[in-house]
């Protein structure tokens, strides 16, 4: 195997590298450019389609291509976020993968500026019931998480897990981050300022996660998963949480020209953006980089994804005050480099020049290929067993639904993440369908930031495009139900091997998905993140596209809660006059063995808009006393879910078709208040039941007590975990 | 009333318990590399995991620069209140007597928990009555309170007890569901849960307020701080009149 192909270049990708640099690259440049030009730096299978989604729209104050993108949230504040992917690393190395995960989207939202004040996760594994490895992936996966989040002083305050066999050998850890700052003082990326000093700040720079961008981040997995530990990043939080108030201070006395974290692909990919988006070069002296391991070769010190780094440009005259800044908080930082105006990343080892490449060559010239879809013969995806017979009573199909590790009770993972610090949680995970930060006081109100991530990968297997559209649609629903208005989005697009056609179809579909439900509901995308080559030895996984929106309301005082709160209140279903939902790709089809197959019920996306402002007005207004969304395991067990968060039961009458309590679509919520607030829904409304008691009896359908309910809910993932 | 937060590496819950201590005073964050109490009234030693609790959770922090001045402060009947790790750090300190270790669980927990409040004459609670019910989250994984069991009996008689878990409430598997204790003298007070996330309904409970404001009360009233050990006397006498003092017990 030549070199080029080792590092994961193609023959044809070196031919052009050779043809850019007019000569053949020695080690050190051709390591780089495996690296620039690697999937997870390069987008080469993505780049064409994410341009065709909106990323404009009246709040955004940062879009797409820095290292977070941001929307202004009033009062002179934005908010910058970003969600990505730490898959590979974490079916690795469950603890470190997720932990580094989260560090590395930490520093993507203080590289801009803002204080993270918040974290939410998405996860996928294997079904756990049956796969000891998946338990394991779970449960160290979560403690990673934990372990640097609450290490860090961020509250974790949301997420979502699902298991399905597709995940099996390839879990999903995609990690959002939110920030604050003052809009004025986001900072950029881009290097400026012919002979600006280039300082390295934070942890020293090791072997750890050599190659991991290429080979990991890259490629699909194989059954090598031991040899490739070395490839996973090693975290340190507490030098994180030095490395964020550092960084703030730097910033907050107005020290730096250009910021920009170091994750994948490490220095190599940090200077090369910064230089390409300033339009100048770099002279960077590896001799000078502090190592933690001795005798480390030029490319190797290039490459290191050891974590925990920051690089910044600052003015010569102000060097001597950022190196004591950063010795104040006990962080080591060393000038390694000079902005140039040469338009050329040079590496050198003191005087001596070991790598030299052009700017432009690496990050503008990257290649992009254009997909070939092509929709697979038959469904790459086997059926799941069954589990619940086609007979069961509505009573048992419920009780099966709500004890399963998709909708069970996720309080055995939440309560391992310190969801408060910060003084901002107004909804914690399970009291809400999106989690409320409050922001600063305004007057008398506390206006807040509402948040969800979503994305339910069986259903996009069923249907890309209307997978991906519902995957919009269940954040805005979520935040409709706080009270929240979206005002922006990111994206972490999922995939399998996007060189395979009917890899290549999912993702083009998805992403036409995306893009129509953000243009319908006027949500602009501003940042995101691909994860492809998402594949072991059983197959793809599910396409999942994993969207994180941030919302705003005027009050946190009158944020939504999902349980019922009063004995007596009237139950309403709130529905669109689309609503169809249907059991094809529901939490119910897949307890019955059914494969993901068959199309997903159509949105009328104009129509769902107006749906969510109406739930959004009236839990604004404070009419409601309670709102959830019916989405997995459909209407019975959002009512459940009403029930168990309220600790009160319930008696309903509607539809008792199984479509109907069981099916799902997008388009339906279940709100409660006091009777006569449901007139400003009109023809949405319909008034179904009524709060209270101790069961929750739907008539000509189930009568099921309360106790049994919640007992069900939280027994769910508690003992698969235990 | 000015209180004074202390800031290590590593600290998390530093800005919240500055905002706390602001709703009932004047309130600044404290260097950890600094020498100087900056005249503070009391100061809070917060939660968070300073020094990333590398060694042993609270082991390094107690041998930054500051704390030798808290613990003159607090040896001169300054009050000091000690949030999670911050009364980890104080027991590292020897300003409290005992110790905490892993949960049972071995796992980190975030819950709201219900403290019943043991004793009220310390001056961290004050402004509540024996028997009053506190909801206030608690969140670490290093809270497991312990001391030998002569050492809990004495702390028991001398009403050192200030915080328990209220029954069904205690987690981490703590010795007697101790969830806070106090110094003899009671101008020292550490705890497990987390006041300063407990001072506006908003964000759940407004209860933690209670303990900020026991503190102002003091300042609105203030005690001698030449005795070292002086006993409270802001309601009634300490109980007895025998056993540990701080860390007395090492």
């Amino acid at each position: 195997m030549s070199r080029h192909a080792e590092l994961g270049l193609t023959d044809a990708e070196y031919e052009r590298i050779v043809a850019l640099m007019a000569r053949a690259p020695n080690e050190v440049e051709l390591a780089i450019f495996s690296l620039m030009w690697s999937e997870h730096c390069g987008y080469k299978h993505s780049r064409k389609l994410l341009r065709t989604l909106p990323t404009e729209g009246p709040r955004v104050v940062m879009g797409p291509g820095e290292n977070a993108g941001a929307v202004d949230v009033g009062n002179g504040l934005a908010c910058a976020f970003k969600v990505e992917s730490h898959n590979h690393p974490s079916a690795v190395e469950p603890f470190q993968g997720a932990a580094t995960g989260v560090g590395g989207i930490l520093r993507d939202v203080f590289a801009v500026g803002a204080r993270p004040i918040a974290i939410l996760d998405s996860l996928r594994f294997g079904e756990p019931g049956t796969s000891p490895r998946s338990r394991y992936l779970l449960d160290r996966t979560v403690a990673g998480i934990g372990h640097y989040g609450n290490s860090i002083g961020v509250a974790t305050v949301g997420g979502e897990i699902y298991f399905e066999s597709a995940y099996e050998q390839n879990c999903l850890v995609n990690a959002m981050c939110l920030g604050l700052i003052e809009t004025e003082k986001l900072i950029r990326s881009a290097a400026a300022g012919v002979g600006n000093v280039v300082v390295l700040f934070g942890a020293r720079t090791g072997r750890d996660g050599i190659g991991g961008a290429s080979v990991l981040a890259s490629a699909e997995l194989g059954g090598e998963g031991a040899s490739r530990r070395p490839t996973v990043q090693i975290g340190d939080p507490f030098e994180e949480a030095k490395l964020l108030e550092c960084s703030l201070e730097l910033l907050d006395r107005e020290l730096l020209v250009a910021l920009q974290d170091l994750g994948a692909a490490g220095l190599t990919s940090a200077s090369a953006e910064m230089a390409a988006k300033g339009e100048v070069g770099l002279d960077l002296d590896v001799a000078k980089v502090p190592l933690r391991a001795a005798g480390m070769e030029p490319f190797e010190i290039m490459i290191s994804e050891s974590q925990e780094r920051m690089l910044c440009v600052v003015a010569p005259e102000r060097v001597e005050a950022v190196l004591a800044v950063c010795e104040k908080w006990e962080v080591n930082a060393t000038a390694i480099g000079v902005v140039t105006g040469s338009r050329r990343l040079r590496v050198l080892v003191g005087d001596r020049v070991v790598g030299d490449l052009p700017v432009p060559a690496l990050v503008d010239e990257c290649p992009a290929y254009d997909l070939a879809p092509a929709p697979p013969a038959m469904s790459p995806y086997a059926a799941p067993p069954r589990v619940l017979a086609d007979g069961a009573a509505p009573q048992e199909t419920l009780l099966a639904l709500l004890g399963s590790a998709n909708l069970a009770s996720r309080r055995p993972v939440f309560e391992q993440y310190d969801c408060l610090v910060g003084s901002r949680t107004a909804r914690r995970p399970e009291q809400a369908d999106a989690a409320v930060l409050m922001l600063d006081a305004d007057g008398g109100r506390r206006p807040a930031l509402a948040v969800s991530i979503d994305g339910n990968g069986r259903r996009v297997a069923c249907d890309p495009y209307r997978g991906a559209v519902e995957a919009v649609l269940e954040c805005s629903a979520n935040l409709a139900c706080v009270g929240a208005e979206p005002l922006g989005l990111t994206n972490c697009l999922n995939f399998g091997n996007p060189e395979k056609p009917h890899i290549a179809w999912q993702l083009t579909r998805a992403v036409a998905g995306l893009g129509d439900a953000c243009r319908a509901l006027g949500v602009p995308v501003v940042g995101g993140n691909v994860s492809l080559y998402n594949e072991g030895g059983g197959g793809p996984i599910h396409p999942t596209p994993v969207v994180g929106m941030v919302g705003e309301l005027p009050d946190a005082a009158r944020a939504g809660r999902l349980g019922f709160a009063q004995a007596g209140d009237t139950v309403a279903l709130i529905a669109a006059r689309g609503w169809a939902p249907s059991l094809t790709g529901s939490e119910l089809a897949k307890l019955r063995g059914a494969a993901p197959e068959g199309d997903l019920p159509a949105a009328d996306l104009g129509e769902l808009r107006a749906v969510h402002a109406a739930v959004r007005q009236a839990v604004r207004s404070g009419a409601l006393r309670s709102a959830h969304d019916v989405a997995e395991g459909g209407l019975a067990v959002a009512l459940a879910e009403c029930c168990v968060a309220g600790g009160l039961g319930a008696e309903v009458t509607v539809d008792p078709a199984e479509a109907t309590l069981f099916g799902e679509g997008p388009g339906a919520f279940v709100v409660s208040g006091p009777r006569g607030t449901f007139a400003a829904f009109g023809a949405a409304a319909t008034i179904v039941g009524i709060v209270g008691g101790d069961e929750l009896a739907i008539a000509g359908a189930l009568s099921l007590p309360l106790g049994e309910l919640t007992r069900v809910h939280a027994d769910g993932l508690a003992t698969l975990l235990a | 009333m000015k209180f004074g937060v202390i800031q290590f590496p590593g600290s998390c819950d530093e800005r919240d318990a500055l905002h706390a201590a602001s709703l009932v005073g004047d309130a600044v964050l404290l260097w950890h590399r600094d020498h100087d109490l900056q005249g503070v009234d009391a100061v809070i030693v917060p939660g968070g995991f300073s020094y990333g609790d590398y060694l042993r959770a609270g082991a390094l922090a107690r041998f930054s620069p500051l704390m030798g001045e808290v613990e003159r402060f607090a040896r001169h009947g300054g009050l000091v209140l000690g949030i999670c790790n911050g009364f980890q750090v104080l027991c590292e300190a020897a300003l409290l007597p005992g110790a905490l270790l892993p949960n049972t669980s071995l796992r980190f927990v975030c819950r709201q928990v219900e403290l019943d409040v043991v004793n009220a004459d310390t001056k961290w609670t004050g402004a509540c009555e024996r028997g009053d019910r506190l909801s206030i989250p608690a969140k670490h994984q290093t809270g497991r309170y312990w001391a030998p069991d002569p050492v809990l009996d004495e702390l028991e008689a001398n009403g050192q007890v200030v915080l328990r878990y209220a029954t069904g409430n205690g987690f981490n598997g703590s010795a007697r569901d101790i969830a806070g204790v106090s110094n003899r003298a009671g101008n020292v007070v550490g705890l497990m849960p987390h006041p300063e996330h407990a001072v506006d309904p908003l964000t759940g409970s407004a209860d933690g307020l209670r303990l900020f404001e026991s503190a102002a009360l003091i300042a609105a009233h203030p005690t001698d701080f030449t005795e070292p050990t002086s006993p409270s006397r802001l309601r009634r006498p300490a109980q007895a009149s025998a056993g540990t003092g701080a860390g007395g017990h090492r």
